[in-house]
């Protein structure tokens, strides 16, 4: 299974550099939600995938029985998310600003510092 | 709230006059067995927050805003400062910054019952997520009138 | 002592309320502090003059093993009571030649933290402390040159001045930190000891070049001498210190106290020998070629710091002891001629030789000390200076290389010396009475203090040289030679080959001075080197760097954020193109088998929902397939395990589309800016970008470094953190630190969103007019 996530890890961050590399700024926004996505999902990835082992302790037991996920990848990427979350939408936000004060969607036209 | 974004849909809006109320408690719920169980802060504030959202787009923001109750960002500001405080009992008891402390309690009813600065913490978490959240979000909708 | 160095600090600190406090007197007081410092120096006297050596600490950063250290040895003590006692007479002169001066304050903060920076240099026991002082005294000094600053010529030269001796200053840092990394110490008390095992050092040569470097453009020495002239558009106290008697001289300071552990090679000869003594003799002609008052004595300056550099790299002992009588000698005679200098400037407007002329009976004092110091520098008995000269012709005869050319230099220069001193000695005091653009008056006594004292202590340490020989000079020399040196001062020699050489001087340095206007019309041809020399190189130099970061700042910074990826994007799949390649051992292995059919659908619902959000041209369609990676996305947290992060994930999305439908269509819709064969070659980029992640993936799940640390969370999470799900366990006990980060940077972002929509009302006055 690591090998098909890590075609679908790469498939991701090439879509997300496409639309990076796109003069519209709206692609560059789009560009960054897959970016996001594909480095959780990298994250993952790399700590190792296993079935129907989530990592709880049951009730009553000192430590879980068997192998569980990797909980350290899990938190470190629910707290990504939720991040990631926030600094879109301060991307998102910051966009709308620059377009409404240059009145253009072209980043070429954005180059300038003191348009 | 221009008409784009406010569905006039009268289930919608009798549901989420339902549903609110729900999710909110949901979402305590969700926090607290986080610790044991699948949530946690986290999870509890983004269901929360949705919950608001939902709302939002059922009637309008300023019922959205009333029925919350909190400035988000007073929320932002409890939820960090409830964070701070949890890491600081550690201090007194001679412990590095953060190390949990807990508090063993046999109550009649529910037998025995731990309470402990991590639960603190994730209260914090979840007033965050809520304020941040809602913050964003309200702060957009209300761009748009 | 660390009171003793910081004081100069302190009291720069309070200097401006001290000066508004006393007004015209604050010169005054003011300068109590170099003497009360000189008082305190003074009584280490009796412990240094017999070799000794007192060493004194303080921890500073100790993790670093930087201490505050100071060595007080007899080449420090004589520099510290230079430094302070000119000081004193620097401090009290300025009170009263800069009067008036709306900048007054400042220039107290500045020289006495001057003042303070020159002592922690040569007072300095660790490399780094010394460095740091080092540059201290350089800032200083652009500051006090550039104190008219609003005189472009005045900021020119502050600016060549730092710019060189602080690229002399780096080159400086590299080779002090060799030496420690060689030495095994920063202290130089300790590097001192351990001569031998620089000079049979691989890194020997390296060393000295770099810390040569600092020291020649410190002390302005051949090629780097020409921004010291320059420097001369400081006030006259400021040249009189800084660019004569002390900082100038702190490359002369540590050549002299690096040569225990450098000193004594072929190379140490060839360089500072040889540099020296073309130093001297540039300094010397263009002294005798020039006619402003201020540009004469700085070139003569070059010429004495070539002089010591020259005594350093001979390195016998009669070199050393020379070396050590010359520096106070020219300390004295020249702190006291530039203090003239700026007489003449206050009291007849005099800039230049020409406008000056029979100015003794206006200015009695002033011309009969003026001729004193004259004398001392033309070395004329009984004079210190002569003294001085003595034993430098007798180190120049008996030098163990280069005895020849240096001996002709030396003799050269000492004839163009004498000329020099007649031209200020003679020629503005003697003669027929020139207009001058003031009427001339004799200077009050704040502004003769200095000369009268200084040339009288010349005069002093001349006919009583023991007075300073053993007590101070050779205890200095000593401390360079790294042994106690057995040569002694006296004003009388016998009759020798010195003596002669002093004589022929003097008569040849008269005749130069009596025919001055022709040798300078004689020279004038020279001139075309100008046009050719350092100076020029420096500016071009400059010229090229300024162009070089315009050239790269346009290219580099081009303001395309694409372009920026780009260069990120192709340099990274380079460089990990080029890394797996040299690690061919690490296994690949591609294993499908393990894929089921469910997670197979997924994956490919995901990749497709991915590619119709790069090609749609509809918005609602990119943000709606956005949304489905999302969801896969999700999916794929669920099934491997990751509830917690899988319910995250479902939430965010649904945050994410709602945020990005209110905000995105009010963004204007696509555009199809690019043509096609950009777009080909962008897809190229980005699929190999995929394809490099890809197979770093498979790359690192071959290999496993460490020991994951999620063994011990796993672990510990029930028993120690009383919580059966470690994924929560994790985030609010073990590591709740870092989650307190994370919410904080939600919440900063959060308030960003939020100060960015509400205060675009108030900003919308100011955005129409940022529109052209």
């Amino acid at each position: 299974m690591e090998t098909l996530m890590a075609f679908t890890v790469g498939g991701l961050f090439a879509a997300a550099i496409y639309m990076m590399l796109r003069r519209s700024i709206v692609k560059l926004v789009i560009g960054l939600v897959l970016l996001s996505n594909a480095a959780n999902l990298l994250l993952f990835t790399q700590a190792g995938l296993l079935r129907g082992a989530p990592p709880l302790v049951p009730e009553g037991a000192m430590q879980p029985a068997g192998i569980v996920a990797d909980p350290l990848a899990q938190a470190l990427i629910l707290t990504a998310i939720v991040i990631g979350f926030g600094v879109l939408a301060f991307a998102v936000v910051l966009i709308h600003r620059a377009y409404e004060v240059v009145q253009a969607d072209d980043m070429d036209q954005m180059k300038d510092t003191d348009t | 709230m221009s008409p784009q974004f406010t569905l006039q849909s009268l289930i919608l809006r009798t549901t989420a006059h339902f549903l609110l109320p729900l999710l909110l408690v949901f979402s305590v719920f969700l926090l607290l067995r986080g610790h044991d169980e699948p949530g946690g802060g986290f999870i509890a504030g983004l269901v929360a927050a949705s919950a608001v959202a939902l709302y939002m787009f059922a009637l309008d923001i300023h019922s959205a805003k009333r029925v919350l109750r909190f400035e988000p960002r007073d929320l932002l500001g409890w939820g960090l400062l409830f964070g701070v405080i949890s890491g600081v009992p550690a201090v007194f008891m001679g412990q590095p910054f953060f190390t949990s402390q807990w508090l063993e309690l046999t109550l009649p009813v529910l037998g025995e019952l731990k309470v402990g600065t991590p639960l603190l913490f994730d209260i914090g978490v979840y007033l965050v997520v809520i304020g941040g959240v809602l913050l964003i979000l309200l702060s957009l909708a209300e761009a748009e009138d | 002592m660390l009171l003793a160095v910081l004081s100069g600090f302190l009291l720069a600190v309070a200097a401006p309320w001290v000066h508004r406090a006393l007004g015209r007197h604050s010169g005054w007081v003011l300068a109590l502090l170099p003497a009360s410092l000189f008082i305190y120096f003074a009584t280490f006297l009796p412990q240094i003059s017999g070799g000794g050596q007192v060493v004194i600490e303080y921890p500073w950063i100790p993790g670093l093993d930087i201490q505050l250290s100071f060595l007080v040895d007899g080449l420090s003590l004589l520099f510290a009571l230079i430094v302070s006692g000119i000081g004193f007479f620097v401090v009290s002169y300025a009170g009263r030649y800069l009067e008036g001066e709306r900048d007054l304050g400042r220039f107290y903060v500045l020289i006495l933290a001057f003042m303070g920076s020159m002592l922690g240099l040569v007072l300095s026991s660790n490399l780094i402390s010394l460095f740091v002082f080092w540059e201290l005294t350089s800032i200083t000094s652009y500051l006090l040159i550039g104190y008219h600053h609003e005189e472009a010529k005045s900021r020119k030269a502050a600016l060549q001045g730092l710019f060189v001796t602080v690229a002399g200053g780096l080159a400086l840092l590299t080779g002090l930190i060799m030496m420690a990394m060689v030495g095994g110490s920063y202290e130089l008390h300790e590097l001192l000891t351990s001569g031998d095992i620089f000079r049979e050092h691989d890194w020997y040569l390296a060393i000295l070049l770099l810390v040569l470097l600092g020291c020649f453009t410190k002390s302005a020495q051949y090629p780097f001498h020409f921004w010291l002239p320059n420097a001369m558009a400081a006030p006259t106290p400021v040249s009189a210190y800084l660019h004569s008697a002390t900082m100038v001289k702190a490359g002369v300071y540590l050549m002299a106290r690096l040569n225990p552990s450098l000193g004594g090679t072929e190379a140490w000869l060839l360089l500072l020998g040889l540099l020296g003594a073309v130093t001297m003799f540039v300094g010397v002609f263009m002294s005798v070629r020039s006619t402003g008052i201020k540009q004469v004595l700085a070139y003569s300056t070059v010429m004495a710091l070539g002089t010591l550099t020259m005594l350093i790299g001979v390195g016998t002992e009669t070199a050393l002891m020379a070396a050590m009588a010359f520096l106070l000698a020219h300390s004295l005679y020249k702190g006291a001629l530039f203090l003239v200098a700026g007489i003449l400037d206050h009291e007849a407007g005099c800039k230049d030789f020409l406008q000056t002329g029979g100015l003794r009976s206006a200015l009695p004092i002033t011309a009969a000390f003026a001729s004193l110091a004259a004398l001392s520098l033309a070395g004329v008995i009984p004079m210190f200076g002569f003294v001085a000269k003595e034993l430098l012709f007798e180190a120049v005869l008996e030098a163990p290389a280069l005895a020849g050319i240096l001996t002709f230099l030396a003799v050269v220069s000492a004839i163009m010396v004498v000329a020099v001193a007649a031209i200020v000695g003679i020629r503005p005091w003697y003669g027929p009475r020139v207009d001058t653009p003031k009427a001339p008056h004799e200077a009050p006594p704040a502004l003769l203090a200095g000369p009268v004292v200084l040339a009288s202590l010349s005069l002093l340490f001349g006919l009583g040289a023991g007075l300073v020989d053993q007590g101070i000079i050779a205890a200095a020399a000593g401390a360079v030679h790294g042994a106690p040196v057995s040569v002694y001062l006296s004003l009388w020699h016998g009759f020798n080959l010195p003596l002669l050489l002093s004589v022929l001087t003097l008569a040849l340095g008269l005749t130069l001075y009596f025919n001055w206007d022709r040798f300078r019309d004689s020279t004038r041809f020279l001139e075309v080197l100008n046009r050719y020399g350092p100076e020029v190189a420096y500016e071009k130099s400059m010229a090229g760097m300024v162009w070089l970061s315009e050239w790269q700042t346009r290219v580099l910074q081009n303001g395309y954020l694409r372009y920026y990826l780009l260069t990120i994007l192709i340099s990274t799949v380079a460089l990990v193109t080029v890394t797996l390649m040299t690690h061919a051992d690490i296994l690949i292995a591609p294993d499908l088998s393990d894929v089921m059919v469910h997670e197979a659908f997924i994956v490919a619902v995901l990749l497709l929902a991915a590619l119709v959000s790069v090609t749609t041209r509809s918005r609602l369609g990119a943000v709606a397939s956005l949304g489905v990676v999302g969801f896969c996305v999700a999916l794929i947290y669920v099934l491997f395990s990751a509830a917690d992060v899988g319910i995250t994930q479902v939430l965010v999305e649904t945050l994410t589309v709602i945020m990005l439908v209110l905000v995105l269509f009010r963004l204007p819709g696509f555009l199809g800016l690019t043509p096609t064969v950009l777009r080909v070659r962008d897809a190229v980029i980005a699929l190999s970008v995929g394809l490099m992640m890809t197979v770093l993936i498979l790359a690192a799940s071959a290999v496993q470094y460490a020991d994951s640390i999620s063994a011990y969370f796993i672990q510990e999470s029930q028993p120690s953190g009383y919580g059966r799900n470690i994924v929560n366990v994790i985030l609010v006990d073990f590591r709740a630190l870092d989650t307190l980060g994370e919410i904080v940077v939600l919440a900063l972002a959060a308030v960003g969103v939020y100060a960015m929509i509400k205060f675009r009302a108030e900003d919308n006055n100011s955005s129409t007019t940022l529109e052209k």
